[in-house]
């Protein structure tokens, strides 16, 4: 025998899509909206979408150097983190504090629970909500030169004190005060589209997430049942959209079964329907979101696909 | 009417282009030895009934079926029975085989040609076991034994596999554009066994020519139909075949006879029409040749036993120095270490690449994206399932129904961490059956 050629287990072919790629397509689908948070916000904004991901990824990096682990911040997740994590908070937070929650997100929440894949909680919701407990204070501080006073969605709050109401344009659109990435429901539906073409999320997680949220809605809201236009601005205001295309989609901390999405996405409508309705605070979607994470291995414990052809296979006939 | 297919799937590039246009060519084996390993098909080995020294005709029997399951195998040319020894397959494993020295001359034995009119069902099925043919996709299952199911009267499809769903082979798609009239013969064979059966010929849609000249051949069978499938991997996979063009499903404990199906490739097809109607034993198959590492890739007439070098030499070669053979399809074939091993029965291809990606990739962590779930046609979760296998988990493993696992590798094909799922339940699998087996 004259020479041995490289052997290996089939498949010998692979497809183009990587980790890398599909992070990349994640950063350009949150671009419009960042972008659009830049023009609302202005440098401020900039400066603080910038911090975050550099805050993240060098993070990463320090972190698996001493721990002597392969730095593997080319896969783009620590960007994403750092990229949500800014478009979390308000374009007027200290920037010491970002920092901080970015620590916290990437140090903490990822890399001690075995760094990508391991998490078992969204780490940029978890540093929102980590700064939101800690911080409240310049957390909910959303005045800016072009806005004072409270966002939208407190001014929706069931029991809030009566307000100048955003008009439904301007919230679709995005011109109202807010977290920097959240305001502009426009340019994150491109992005979500974005990601639906491309395949990178399932429809799953989202439509069901607004859809049971809506039914809630327009069915149970305290003293605006059946109002289709409170319903439209509730949909509209908020993190909710951002929420739910960008952050529940999360594939590390949603489950990996098909049903177990739908069930996943109809428990967040629910919660954030509780949270919003009845809770402290305006917004419900982040504490909405890291808690259904942690309901993750159960549900996928109880919505295992049934493999092909098992059972009874002869009333599947024709 | 909507084409047929099936729940999960991949697409991988389909490379098809390199030999889809270039016709089937004879490939008439150099002098020198022939290989025929005993185990060309799923089963016991055949027994050899020549002894070195022996002259022997082609198409004449040098080793007749080992068991119930098991089938005869014929030498492909003529010449002296050299040794009877044991050989390196493609698969990389070695096997018992006769070799024969060719002496160029191919003095055939006398064929007794027959008209299916003229034969009992008994008699065609006895005509296809003495000619030793098994499924030739693959597995290499004796093909007489699956026209013989235990339940006969509730057969209700014959499914002609022409999905030829791998990347790269074209031999079934030139089968079928060249011996449309003996294929659809061959298909007569197989129905005129069952009494109300009807013909299916299921080809995915990259393959229009082959659709379009099988229906204009099928349009007086009123017992036969050409399905259209979706292009798709592994359409052509058993199950996913069966479900494509019957609605009907099956799982692992299960035949397709069970669900009233039974499936053929497109070459076991024309080998039944060749064992029954022209008395010919199985001796020679179509081989695709192809990948970016030959320099003429095509279609060969291949007579079995043939060394696989010849088959690189007779597409001009390798092209520089390519890092990858192998036998079979990219999805499912087998990477050869060498290329010094015969062509079998169950051989469809030499694929050969420039560039070995898979030995470049470097496996990342697993981000839980699910695409592993949604390619799969068994509709399992091959990330837990290699979770469980890293694991050693065998009570996990077989209750997330890791055994239903069909290995057609899509798992690890769509995974964006490129791990090496297929690879890791292929294994627990093999664990699993090796345990059952000792209890």
């Amino acid at each position: 025998m004259s020479e041995l050629f490289n052997v290996s287990s089939n498949p010998h072919v692979r497809s183009k899509v990587t980790t890398q790629a599909i992070m990349r397509d994640v950063l350009i689908a949150l671009a419009p909206a960042c972008i659009f948070g830049i023009y609302n916000f202005g440098m401020d904004a900039c400066i603080r979408l910038l911090i975050g991901v550099v805050t993240c990824v060098a993070t990463e990096a320090i972190y698996q150097y001493f721990m002597h682990q392969k730095i593997t911040i080319m896969d783009f997740s620590a960007a994403v983190t750092g990229l949500l994590i800014a478009m979390n908070i308000p374009s007027t937070l200290n920037v010491g504090y970002e920092i901080i929650g970015c620590i916290f997100a990437i140090l903490i929440v990822k890399q001690l629970f075995g760094g990508l894949g391991q998490n078992f909680m969204n780490p940029a919701l978890a540093a929102r909500c980590f700064l939101l407990i800690a911080f409240t204070g310049p957390m909910t501080n959303f005045v800016t030169d072009a806005y004072s006073g409270a966002t939208p969605l407190a001014v929706l709050k069931p029991g809030a004190e009566p307000a100048q109401a955003t008009s439904l344009l301007d919230l679709f659109i995005g011109n109202h005060a807010g977290v920097i990435g959240e305001t502009s429901i426009i340019c994150l539906l491109i992005g979500a589209v974005y990601l639906l073409v491309k395949k990178i999320i399932s429809w799953r997680i989202p439509v069901c997430y607004i859809a049971t949220f809506a039914v809630l809605i327009f069915l149970l809201a305290p003293g605006h049942q059946f109002e289709a236009e409170y319903l439209l601005k509730e949909l509209c205001a908020g993190g909710l959209v951002l929420g739910a295309f960008f952050m529940a989609t999360d594939y590390v901390t949603s489950p990996i079964t098909p049903m177990g999405k739908i069930v996943f996405g109809v428990i967040l409508g629910i919660l954030t329907f509780i949270f919003r309705m009845y809770g402290g605070s305006a917004e419900g979607v982040s504490y909405a979101i890291i808690f259904s994470n942690l309901l993750v291995p159960l549900i996928e414990r109880v919505t295992v696909p049934k493999s092909f052809g098992k059972k009874k296979p002869e009333k599947e006939a024709k | 009417m909507g084409k047929c297919t099936f729940k999960g799937g991949v697409h991988p590039f389909d490379g098809k282009e390199y030999s889809k246009d270039k016709p089937i060519k004879e490939l008439f084996p150099d002098e020198g030895e022939m290989v025929f390993p005993l185990s060309q098909h799923i089963g016991a080995p055949a027994v050899p009934v020549v002894a070195k020294g022996d002259y022997v005709l082609a198409g004449q029997l040098i080793a007749e079926a080992g068991g119930f399951i098991s089938a005869n195998i014929h030498s492909s040319v003529s010449g002296t029975v050299k040794a009877i020894e044991p050989r390196t397959l493609a698969t990389g494993g070695k096997c018992n085989s006769i070799i024969i020295e060719n002496d160029g001359e191919y003095k055939e034995v006398e064929y007794v040609s027959k008209k299916l009119e003229e034969l009992s069902r008994d008699e065609i099925r006895e005509r296809i076991k003495a000619a030793g043919v098994v499924g030739m996709g693959g597995a290499g299952f004796p093909t007489n034994v699956k026209l013989t199911p235990k339940n006969p009267e509730q057969i209700d499809y014959i499914i002609v596999n022409g999905a030829e769903c791998e990347p790269y082979l074209t031999s079934d798609y030139r089968r079928m554009l060249e011996e449309s009239d003996k294929l659809v013969m061959g298909l007569k064979v197989a129905l005129a066994l069952f009494d109300h059966a009807k013909g299916i010929i299921g080809i995915e849609d990259n393959k229009p020519e082959a659709i379009e000249e099988m229906r204009r051949k099928v349009a007086d069978e009123p017992n036969i139909e050409v399905k259209e499938l979706k292009t798709k991997y592994p359409q052509g996979g058993e199950r996913c075949l069966i479900y494509a063009t019957t609605g009907r499903s099956i799982n692992s404990s299960m035949l397709p006879a069970d669900a009233g199906c039974i499936v053929h490739n497109v070459d076991t097809i024309f080998s039944i029409y060749m064992a029954v109607i022209e008395g010919k034993s199985l001796t020679k198959r179509i081989i695709t040749v192809t990948g970016d590492g030959v320099k003429n890739p095509g279609n060969f007439y291949v007579w079995l036993g043939t060394n696989y070098r010849q088959l690189l030499e007779a597409a001009g070669g390798a092209v520089g120095e390519p890092q990858k053979y192998i036998s079979g399809g990219p999805m499912m074939g087998f990477s050869m270490y060498s290329l010094d091993v015969p062509v079998v029965k169950g051989s469809s291809s030499l694929l050969v690449f420039q560039d070995d990606i898979v030995s470049k990739i470097e496996s990342s962590a697993c981000i839980r994206c699910g695409r592993c779930g949604e390619g799969c046609p068994s509709n399992l979760l091959p990330a837990k399932l290699a979770g469980f296998a890293a694991k050693n988990d065998e009570a996990g493993f077989v209750k997330f129904d890791g055994m239903e696992c069909v290995m057609c590798g899509s798992c690890s094909f769509v995974c964006p961490a490129k791990r090496p799922l297929t690879q890791q339940i292929k294994a627990m699998r093999s664990i699993v059956l090796a345990n059952r087996r000792k209890k």
